[in-house]
């Protein structure tokens, strides 16, 4: 391991609090990667460590323990990995950097993300990407209920199976389920589109089976391929759609929610 | 005889729900009479205690908020700011307007449900920026460009109930801001789509906090229901500022049954959330806001004597920039819009027809001919002396109470002139020592 520490990396101004708690390690690619030990820093820390980094430059969250809302509100392209299980909100509110969990993650993975990615190698609680409105989450385990809810554009691909509710009241964006998805898929669906490689268990209210095209097949092709997913058919998906019948408030609708 | 059970406008009501089969949506407040602040009186000096001289010895009205945590406190010339209404629910020239109106006395707006417009930013000194159930056009870029951050978990005029705006208002910016289909009924979330209980909270206030570098105040909204409560469990969660708003509380549009029937008047609701903070012993910490049906600087005064460190208006905000008035300015013409009001069943003085999207004055409008009825200008000249005046009234009642910071306004200044509003702000019936429930 090389041991150049950080603040001696050009370009790298980190606070001195965090620098005598960072090193650095050489990847093999010649560019040094600076770490973090979570073990030894606050949240607050490490973010404002992270805040501080160049674009460009890779990071490593060490012994992280589950620890709640790392690596958030980051506007740098900056690479980082969490090394082990991360509490909630990590990566939410991002517009840039490229996340990547070793391990599972809490709630709201990726919450609001506006740009970047995420990558879950494990499994993720509840709300995962809730409301992101840009990005891509990619979640190598299962999903708790609600993931994707109140989605805004960003995309998320789950490969294994996700929990009830998953979709509820989307707006826009693409959720991808390589596994089974629970009851009341898509409830409230708006014009996010929801593709399934396994079993539904039940659609929402106003949420409707449709016809994949051409184009849903290619896009489900791209996203796999992104995600890293080699298990899915995109012949095979179920598209599932708002049906747009309670997009306008009637109360004879009442009985359909 | 009268009939109490069915006088006429019940049966007109039920006629009404059997021939179009749907709840009536509105905007504005509470129409129904309950206790409030106009059954208080306040007891000013006299032998007893001596008043500070009028026009003459200083009355301060400086409000700080939202210290508690290191942040940049919100710091503003006066206890009265300005409540959130979103861009979508107001023009944007109204929300410039009051945006200006704001600077110019040195308080803060309010963003509201549908992210933050250029213009309001542009037009704020001090921004507010609400994080809502909805997230719609939530944007961290905004989250830092903003002053403080309010998380709204409820709304006096439909507290556990989400936001509305019908099709009408939901034209290409709303429509896009919102992330939203043109012309769609968006009815939003009531729930925060990734927390749930206060524990949740706790954890998504440090997300704000890590965003932000802990530079910005965090107000948590609660719509006054269980208020001791939910103001404790804030306080828990991390909140600078607590905002409570009362069931007098305003709205662009919601269910008539949820504006008259949800939640507890301001008046109880400010005594409850200032006794949880001391209950608490934050109450020099944290901060409470208290809104809903705030109209008068007598108000003003009232709530800050009740625990109040400052106060929100709405529908003050909103009278003040013209609504409900039978007139409107264009290219210096005044202009009657008494016929645009009847073509809404209304009239001015009675118009709580925000919901259609058709403001015969242009501030609760997304058409563009009709927000160029409201002379931002005017306007905000006319917020800007409403806000003056309602802050030469508190300090008035300060003064005539012997005190040098209305902010010093306490309990002990008031009396109640029914039992009601004795018991709900625990104050004493005038003319006796009677607080109903005092001791219990």
């Amino acid at each position: 391991m090389d041991t150049v520490t950080a603040a001696g990396r050009p370009g790298t101004d980190l606070p001195e609090a965090v620098t005598q708690d960072t090193g650095t390690q050489d990847t093999g690619t010649g560019a040094p990667v600076i770490t973090l030990d979570a073990a030894g820093l606050t949240t607050r820390a490490i973010n404002s460590a992270l805040r501080e980094l160049p674009d460009g430059t890779s990071v490593v969250i060490m012994d992280p323990r589950g620890r709640h809302n790392l690596a958030v509100g980051l506007s740098n392209r900056i690479d980082v990995t969490v090394d082990g299980n991360a509490g909630y909100y990590a990566g939410g509110l991002g517009d840039g950097p490229d996340i990547t969990v070793n391990g599972f993650t809490g709630w709201g993975i990726g919450e609001n993300l506006m740009s970047g990615t995420i990558r879950v190698r494990g499994s993720v609680s509840q709300s995962a990407a809730a409301s992101a409105h840009g990005g891509l989450v990619v979640v190598e385990g299962d999903a708790s209920l609600r993931a994707g809810i109140s989605l805004k554009g960003g995309t998320l691909a789950i490969a294994g199976d996700a929990g009830q509710l998953t979709g509820f009241m989307a707006q826009a964006g693409t959720i991808l389920i390589g596994g089974d998805a629970g009851e009341a898929l898509g409830d409230s669906l708006y014009e996010a589109t929801i593709y399934v490689a396994g079993a539904i268990a039940s659609l929402g209210a106003d949420a409707r089976r449709s016809e994949l095209t051409e184009d849903d097949v290619t896009a489900v092709k791209q996203l796999s391929d992104r995600a890293g997913f080699d298990h899915i058919d995109p012949q095979l998906v179920t598209k599932v759609t708002s049906a747009r019948e309670l997009y306008h408030f009637t109360a004879h609708h009442a009985s359909s929610y | 005889m009268d009939n109490h059970t069915f006088p006429p406008d019940v049966i007109a009501s039920v006629h009404e729900l059997a021939d179009l089969g749907r709840y009536q949506i509105r905007g504005f407040g509470a129409r129904r009479k309950v206790p409030n602040f106009d059954d208080l009186v306040f007891l000013t000096a006299s032998a007893s205690r001596y008043p500070l001289e009028g026009y003459r010895e200083r009355c301060a009205t400086r409000t700080v908020l939202g210290a508690r945590h290191g942040a940049h406190p919100v710091d503003l010339a006066i206890p009265i700011t300005i409540a959130g209404m979103s861009f979508g629910a107001l023009s944007a020239q109204a929300k410039a307007a009051l945006g200006a109106a704001a600077n110019e006395v040195g308080t803060s707006t309010t963003t509201g449900d549908g992210g933050m417009t250029d213009e309001e930013r542009q037009a704020s000194k001090t921004l507010v920026y609400q994080c809502l159930p909805s997230r719609y056009g939530f944007n961290p870029a905004h989250l830092r460009a903003a002053d403080a951050i309010e998380i709204v978990i409820g709304q006096g005029a439909k507290p556990g109930g989400g936001g509305m705006l019908l099709g009408q208002k939901i034209g290409p910016r709303v429509a896009a801001m919102r992330t939203l289909p043109e012309g769609i009924d968006q009815r939003s979330a009531s729930r925060h789509p990734d927390w749930t209980g206060p524990d949740d909270l706790q954890i998504k206030i440090e997300e704000l906090r890590e965003a932000t570098g802990w530079e910005k105040p965090v107000y948590v909204k609660i719509g006054a229901t269980r208020v001791s409560h939910d103001v404790k469990l804030a306080v828990a969660a991390g909140a600078d500022v607590v905002v409570v708003d009362g069931m007098q509380g305003g709205t662009g549009a919601t269910q008539d049954t949820f504006i008259e029937h949800a939640g507890i008047p301001t008046l109880a609701a400010v005594r409850l959330a200032g006794e949880a903070l001391r209950e608490l012993g934050v109450e020099r910490e944290v901060q409470l806001i208290v809104s809903g049906g705030i109209r008068t600087g007598a108000d003003v005064a009232k709530a800050l004597a009740l625990g109040a460190d400052a106060v929100s208006l709405g529908i003050g905000a909103l009278l003040a920039l013209g609504c409900n008035r039978p007139t409107y300015h264009q290219d210096s013409t005044e202009i009657d819009a008494t016929a645009d009001y009847a073509a809404l069943g209304t009239r001015p003085g009675e118009c709580s027809a925000c919901h259609t999207g058709r403001c015969p004055v242009g501030i609760t409008t997304q058409d563009d001919l009709l927000s160029r009825r409201l002379d931002p200008g005017l306007a905000a000249r006319r917020v800007a002396n409403y806000l003056r005046a309602l802050t030469m009234e508190v300090t008035m009642l300060a003064r005539a109470c012997g005190k040098s910071d209305v902010h010093n306004l306490e309990p002990e200044d008031l009396a109640a002139l029914t039992v009601e509003a004795a018991a709900m702000a625990r104050v004493p019936l005038a003319g006796t020592d009677w607080i109903p429930g005092a001791g219990r």
